[in-house]
């Protein structure tokens, strides 16, 4: 039995509270489907801070920031969610502080759409010396080199303070190209922990708390825990342990199986996606979220997205290229500055790398638009193959996106030859 | 309290007008260069004393093409590299206040390596490449920050800079090609500046070779020579630097840019230098200071009826974590007393990299409407300086 109540938050949110036998499931977002085709969607994401329009994109703002861009600056891109990273803003400014100023969103002055990670994943891949038991991560303190705990508990308690609009479960985290027992033990480990995060929970009528799916490439993992997560009616899903360098044909295989088993209407967020291709794929296949660090560390390195793919701007033929990075986009950048000019700053400056960012944050803010409204107008199809077309041009569009294609129901062939 | 930048604008008008006679200069310069190019017609500067202030000190309008609306001076030039204001992105540049924030410094040394002087032209000059079409360029080779005069390795063909690509040689041939494809609003000649501490007679050499380079710079770009501000050197020497003033003084200049300055000459010996070089400069034309940039060298630069300086003791702040707080209509900011002076701050500047700000949600200045005191408190700038992040600087420079 589900019952609706109204509540005036910043933007209009429901609280949907589900009663079930054991158990009363409150949420703080309203997930609604606007069009589809096939296991695609264009969905309104309602979360307490903002109204967001999927499938959408968050860039990834470390330290409550995103590199070297304004508040101002993202808004007049279109960013509607910004993800911060937990473990970080945990050692600075810490938790408390955060609290103690009204919040991440006072704290940094961000009106819109915050999530935060559970602090698990970026302890593993930056500590080496993270050690994972059934109590949870135990760390060496960059501070004071002191071993520490980072309990399922203590994450939800550091989000809670943080005070996000989605915050995410602490999960058994394992590289993805690891096999065997492992993986296993990972998956039910997760499983365990999901209920110690919902225990722990103190603000489920603000704060969205979302399952991550795990259980590597193992099919028969990814179903028991996808099931195992949905019994517990979280606000949302998300589906982890992958863009680890798995081989990409298992990669979106996964994500077909897991968007498949998901309910309909629960937002899904696919983590640590980036690459434009793969959100496009993993959209065909039913996925509403991404986020990476992709767009900003590429353009600290002087490459752009456009829609042909990248273009490197250290490259010495830029030194004269009086045209745009991207003619067809109205970025601030491309309506000011030529390549030449970019290629100039990108060797040495910061300032490069910060046009860099802008532009390519741009690009993926412009790139989420695109697919929801292409979903919504019922040409999903037409801006696939024109993807598709512009990225490979001779028509050899890799074998595993031809295959997501299939299952995603999207006739691709036009593009399977060389474009003229 | 108004904005930061607009501080030390408003501080180098001090003291206050109602104190001081006045006299009044109306007329209106009138140099017409048969040379000229619609280009430079188009963009032509003008520039008009107001008011003389206190003996030397004087209040302008200075008129630039580019600019929609006139500059009062004394004013100060934003720095910037390679065109770019440090840490301001362009969507913020229309926050800081107009029209002071118009006027950017910029120098044609951040331009010898690419692109290249076609490239550049191609493009249709330094405006139309960073998109900043309505703001003003002032070039002079040194910009204080990224190119350091060499005056070890300057020699007759030309003058040598600590750049960040490495000592580099620049011919007045060299030079005019980047100026000629830039197209600044103003442009500064090359100029040999030395140190306080150098002999008489390598003094008198660089006296010698700022003229003649003066002379090749305008004999090589005609056109551009409406737009030159003749450089005058002469380091601690009142003699070299008067003997310098006249030959400047001689030539088809639109203004004068003094350097030297900033390089080892003492605060007590300073106000003389440059009032021997000011007293022989005609008054209807712009002077620019190279080298002076603290708020108390800018007053003595306005006492000496200087115009225009430049901004590097804000980017130096800003790049330190300090925020400028300039108390202009005297009221002492309350509750920073003894303890300021402990973590690097006193009245004019606060180091909001200090600990007592970590939990202060105040803005930096409190009814300053500049897009970072709108927006952010101490505490999160204090969190941004300390995680090493770009964004604390941009927020800081304005
Ligand atoms: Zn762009
Ligand atoms: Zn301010």
């Amino acid at each position: 039995m589900a019952l609706l109540i109204r509540r005036k938050e910043k933007a209009a949110c429901s609280v949907t509270i589900l009663r079930g036998p054991s158990a009363v499931h409150i949420m703080a977002l309203r997930f609604e489907i606007l069009g589809r085709f096939n296991r695609a969607r264009a969905a309104q994401l309602t979360l307490p801070h903002f109204v967001c329009q999927t499938p959408l994109f968050m860039p990834v703002g470390t330290q409550g920031t995103i590199k070297g861009l304004t508040n101002n600056q993202l808004e007049d891109i279109g960013c509607q969610i910004i993800l911060g990273n937990t473990y970080h803003l945990a050692l600075r400014p810490t938790a408390e502080l955060i609290d103690e100023l009204g919040g991440l969103h006072n704290f940094m002055n961000w009106p819109r759409a915050l999530l935060t990670d559970s602090g698990g994943f970026q302890m593993v891949s930056l500590l080496h010396l993270a050690d994972i038991t059934e109590k949870g991560v135990t760390f060496q303190s960059p501070v004071d080199g002191k071993p520490m705990l980072l309990t399922p508990e203590q994450s939800i308690k550091i989000q809670n303070k943080i005070g996000a609009d989605i915050i995410m479960a602490l999960d058994d985290v394992v590289r993805t190209t690891i096999t065997g027992p492992r993986i296993e033990e990972a998956m039910y480990r997760t499983l365990r922990w999901i209920d110690r995060c919902i225990a722990a929970h103190e603000k489920p009528n603000e704060q969205n708390l979302f399952g991550i799916v795990q259980g590597g490439l193992d099919p028969a993992l990814r179903d028991i825990c996808v099931r195992g997560l949905v019994d517990r009616n979280l606000p949302g899903y998300a589906i982890g342990g992958l863009a680890g360098g798995e081989d990409k044909d298992s990669f979106w295989r996964v994500v077909a199986q897991c968007t498949a088993a998901l309910p309909e209407d629960k937002p899904r967020y696919v983590m640590g996606v980036g690459y434009p291709l793969d959100i496009v794929v993993c959209s065909a296949l039913g996925a509403d979220m991404y986020d990476c660090v992709y767009p900003t560390r590429t353009a600290r390195f002087g490459t752009a997205l456009v829609p042909e793919g990248v273009l490197k701007l250290k490259h010495k033929v830029m030194e004269a290229d009086v045209r745009p990075i991207d003619p067809t986009c109205s970025c601030m950048v491309c309506k000011n500055y030529t390549r030449s000019y970019i290629h100039c700053l990108v060797t040495k400056d910061a300032m490069g790398s910060q046009l860099l960012s802008y532009h390519n944050l741009a690009y993926m803010m412009r790139l989420s638009k695109d697919l929801h409204m292409s979903i919504i107008e019922g040409r999903f199809p037409e801006y696939v193959c024109g993807f598709l077309q512009k990225q490979f041009p001779k028509g050899d569009v890799p074998e595993w996106v031809c295959n997501a294609m299939e299952v995603a129901g999207i006739d691709i062939s036009s593009c399977c030859v060389p474009f003229s | 309290m108004e904005l930061h930048l607009h501080c030390l604008r408003r501080l180098s008008l001090l003291p206050q007008p109602s104190r001081f006679p006045s006299c009044l200069f109306s007329e209106e310069e009138k140099r017409n260069r048969v040379q000229e190019e619609e280009h430079h017609e188009k963009k032509k500067m003008r520039f008009v004393v107001k008011a003389c202030r206190n003996g030397r000190a004087r209040e302008g309008v200075l008129h630039l093409g580019s600019c929609p609306t006139a500059i009062e001076t004394p004013s100060l030039l934003l720095s910037t590299c390679k065109g770019l204001p440090f840490f301001i992105t362009r969507d913020l540049l229309p926050s800081l206040p107009s029209p002071d924030s118009h006027l950017l410094q910029m120098s044609p040394l951040h331009f010898l390596e690419c692109p290249s002087a076609t490239t550049i032209s191609n493009i249709g000059g330094l405006h139309q490449m960073v998109g900043l079409h309505e703001h003003c360029f002032v070039a002079a080779p040194r910009d204080s920050i990224l190119g350091l005069p060499d005056f070890e390795g300057t020699n007759k063909l030309g003058a040598s800079f600590e750049t960040t690509g490495g000592r580099r040689l620049v011919k007045p041939v060299e030079y005019m090609k980047i100026i000629s494809s830039l197209k600044p609003d103003l442009w500064t000649s090359l100029a040999d500046e030395v140190p306080a501490w150098v002999s008489e007679k390598r003094n008198q050499m660089s006296v010698d070779r700022t003229v003649c380079w003066l002379d090749d710079c305008i004999g090589i770009n005609l056109a551009a020579g409406a737009s030159v501000l003749g450089a005058i050197v002469g380091g601690s020497s009142l003699d070299e630097r008067r003997h310098c003033a006249q030959e400047v003084v001689k030539r088809n200049v639109a203004g004068y840019w003094i350097g030297g300055f900033g390089l080892g000459e003492s605060m007590e010996e300073r106000p003389a230098l440059l009032a021997a070089v000011t007293d022989l400069l005609p008054a209807e034309r712009p002077r620019q200071i190279c080298g002076l940039g603290l708020p108390e060298e800018v007053l003595q630069g306005v006492a000496a009826g200087i115009d225009l300086f430049e901004s590097t003791y804000i980017y130096h702040l800003t790049l330190g974590g300090s925020a400028l707080t300039f108390p202009l209509d005297g009221e002492e900011r309350h509750g920073y007393d003894s303890q300021l002076s402990d973590i690097g701050s006193d009245h004019t500047k606060i180091n909001l990299r200090a600990t007592v700000y970590r939990k202060d949600t105040s803005p930096i200045v409190d009814g300053c409407c500049c897009y970072t005191c709108q927006n952010h408190t101490r505490a999160y700038l204090n969190h941004l300086l300390n995680v090493h992040e770009m964004l604390a600087h941009i927020l800081l420079e304005m």
